[in-house]
């Protein structure tokens, strides 16, 4: 090739790069700019008196909503200042410090501030924040609960403790890129109630949607990170665990049982149906049990209203006789103690496995989980002592018999394992 | 009212032929029933070999346990497996799981780890032997016995034994204070005593502690030292 075509074909090159830059940076201010202004203004909660008083209580409540503590206190670290790492497929984010201490913490914010954050995704320097912080969620929440949240946090002690930097690859660690994501994935506006339905409907609605930010985990994601459809279900950042689709073909059938399995499962762990395991006990051990009752119950109206998924009953290829046999052995040795030969469990203390949502997932990896490593049910007021589950030493093949076995026995129909399956997702 | 007492009768006898006909089973109202995701590694009733590299539970101090669990939850020691399992349970819940293993007197029936390994150079053992006997006053290291009980069979309820455990643990925990993966509360004693100690001693240590015969009983002493050589977190009150 000539020094003259070389040069040409640079240039070319450049002149797109250029243009696709640019294409993107409209983007990133077209989609991203304009409407960051436009927050309602609401009379502001007074420095003192009674008013702050409730502000904080219920600050204090929607924080636990929001589990904000969840993401926002390190293992052992004081709660709410912040550093613990979130692993995602673009890198390392840090949550921040969330105490009022002026150099690391919220403590020169002010509530318009915290709204532009929660609504707006933004910092208080107008900086594009991370999506990891779920603003794509909270942006439903109204200006009122806002600025209670934000007495709640002014009213914990300060606790200095700098924020990590963020530890993300290029390009997500760009504004730029923030800003063509957001531009693409983001429409900030607050929760707006459906006339045409109940209000404990709305209500679900809007901490489903809103605080409880739910599709952080039970929505799948795009290839850019970023909650596309509907809470059907999707894997977790780090592959482990599995987060059912809300609501869920598996649930009980009859719409009020299933309704108890919510609100009993979010209130004390555990249900007559099943249990809740892996980051969903860190989410009823740390949030969900401290909801209110008529909050609960709202998020059932809202996730079991009309049309309900339909389960499906028998498309699932059975296990080969081989397999089943050898499951049923292994099913009758390790697990029939506890879960029963008829996979009934004992009521609040060994799940059932029969009908039991979480052993009829597609996506069967926590199972694999549970059986790998054990687990105990979460700790809760309505369940202190929890009872808990041995891990099983079992290879691939027997794994994948036995989790067959299970979900393949006493009017269950989820698929079968195979040992190859089993071993990826080891 | 004759009338009643038969229709009554009837629903009962109804009751009882359509109650389901598995029993119920029950299930044992008790920490050793709530504790079997334990046993799957420390053994039942926590008393696992020496052998391999899980430590024994049982009838260590109950202080002792508790604190650990609330490192293992809080990230104070590292490992995943443990913080797993505790990540969900409450303190009072972990208080109470640990006065369950400290409760256990059992017999050590099980002999000290001798999986194979190259035999300790005969002066090695000596200086671990020291360590353990009398400390090394020029690296300020108290003795093991001064804080671990003349008998290493700790003292309740803050410090554990050190007879009966794997080699590879103690080795495994020296090395982590050393290198700050485990942190004790405040003062940290065994933190400041592991990193005094030069690279050799650590295995010196490990190896003097395998070798002594294990007692069939180890029982923690009720009593502290008169003195403890150390101002220490986990012996604070």
């Amino acid at each position: 090739m000539s020094a003259s075509r070389w040069r040409r074909s640079l240039v070319g090159m450049a002149v797109m790069l250029a243009t696709l830059l640019g294409v993107f940076a409209g983007l990133a201010w077209w989609g991203d700019g304009a409407s960051d202004d436009a927050a309602p203004t609401v009379p502001s909660i007074p420095a003192s008196g009674p008013l702050l008083v409730d502000a904080v209580a219920r600050g204090a409540y929607l924080a636990r909503l929001g589990h904000c503590a969840g993401c926002h206190s390190a293992r052992g670290g004081a709660p709410y200042a912040g550093g613990r790492a979130l692993h995602t497929p673009f890198g390392t984010v840090y949550a921040g410090n969330l105490t009022p201490d002026a150099d690391t913490g919220l403590g020169r914010w002010t509530a318009q501030d915290f709204w532009r954050a929660l609504h707006h995704g933004r910092s208080r320097d107008g900086r594009r924040l991370v999506p990891a912080f779920p603003y794509t969620a909270f942006t439903r929440i109204t200006r009122t609960d806002s600025d209670a949240l934000f007495a709640y946090l002014r009213a914990l002690p300060a606790v200095a403790q700098a924020n990590p930097p963020h530890a993300l690859r290029f390009p997500y660690n760009t504004q730029l890129a923030l800003g063509v994501w957001r531009s693409l994935f983001f429409r900030p506006g607050v929760y707006a109630d459906d006339a045409q339905r109940p209000a404990a409907w709305n209500r679900g609605a809007y901490l489903v949607q809103g605080l409880g930010h739910c599709a952080a985990c039970h929505a799948p994601r795009n290839l850019l990170g970023a909650s596309v459809s509907s809470l059907s279900g999707g894997v977790l950042p780090d592959g482990r665990w599995w987060a059912p689709p809300l609501p869920d073909a598996a649930d009980p059938v009859d719409t009020a049982a299933a309704a108890r399995h919510i609100v009993e499962l979010l209130r004390t762990g555990r249900s007559e149906f099943g249990s809740a395991s892996g980051p969903m006990a860190e989410v009823v051990f740390g949030s969900t049990q401290h909801w209110r009752d008529d909050d609960l119950q709202a998020v059932a109206t809202y996730l079991l209203a009309p049309p309900r998924p339909v389960r499906d009953t028998d498309t699932a290829a059975p296990a080969s006789s081989a397999q089943r046999e050898q499951g049923r052995t292994l099913y009758d040795k390790h697990c029939a103690d506890c879960h029963g030969l008829q996979g009934e469990g004992v009521p609040r203390v060994y799940p059932p496995l029969a009908g039991n949502p979480s052993v009829l997932q597609p996506d069967p990896r926590n199972l694999v989980r549970l059986l790998d490593h054990g687990s105990f049910a979460p700790a809760t007021a309505a369940n202190p002592r929890p009872y808990s589950m041995p891990a099983q030493a079992l290879n691939d093949a027997e794994a994948a018999a036995v989790l067959s076995y299970v979900r393949q026995s006493w009017g269950n129909h989820a698929s079968a394992l195979s040992e190859v399956r089993v071993l990826t997702l080891r | 009212m004759r009338k009643g007492s038969a229709v009554l009768i009837v629903c009962a006898l109804w009751a009882m032929l359509t109650a389901p006909t598995r029993a119920q089973r029950t299930v044992p109202d008790t920490l050793a029933q709530r504790a079997l995701a334990c046993t799957t590694c420390h053994g039942a009733q926590g008393r696992v070999s020496a052998e391999g590299y899980v430590p024994r539970i049982a009838g260590k101090p109950a202080g002792y346990l508790h604190r650990q669990m609330l490192a293992f939850r809080d990230g104070r020691r590292a490992h995943e497996g443990m913080a797993r399992l505790m990540a969900q349970l409450t303190d009072d819940y972990l208080g109470e799981l640990a006065q369950h293993f400290a409760s256990f007197d059992l017999p050590y029936t099980v002999e000290p780890d001798r999986s194979p390994r190259p035999a300790a150079a005969p002066a090695a053992l000596q200086r671990g032997e020291a360590l353990v006997r009398r400390g090394d006053p020029a690296l300020d290291v108290p003795a093991c016995e001064s804080c671990h009980g003349s008998a290493l069979a700790g003292v309740a309820p803050g410090v554990p034994g050190l007879l009966g455990l794997p080699r590879d643990y103690v080795l495994a925990q020296l090395g982590a204070w050393r290198n700050g993966t485990r942190r004790a509360t405040a003062p940290d004693c065994m933190a400041r005593i592991a990193q005094r100690l030069s690279a050799a001693d650590v295995p010196a240590v490990a190896d003097a502690l395998a070798a002594r015969p294990v007692p069939l009983r180890i029982k923690p002493a009720d009593t502290p030292p008169p003195r403890w050589p150390m101002d220490c977190g986990s012996t604070a009150p």
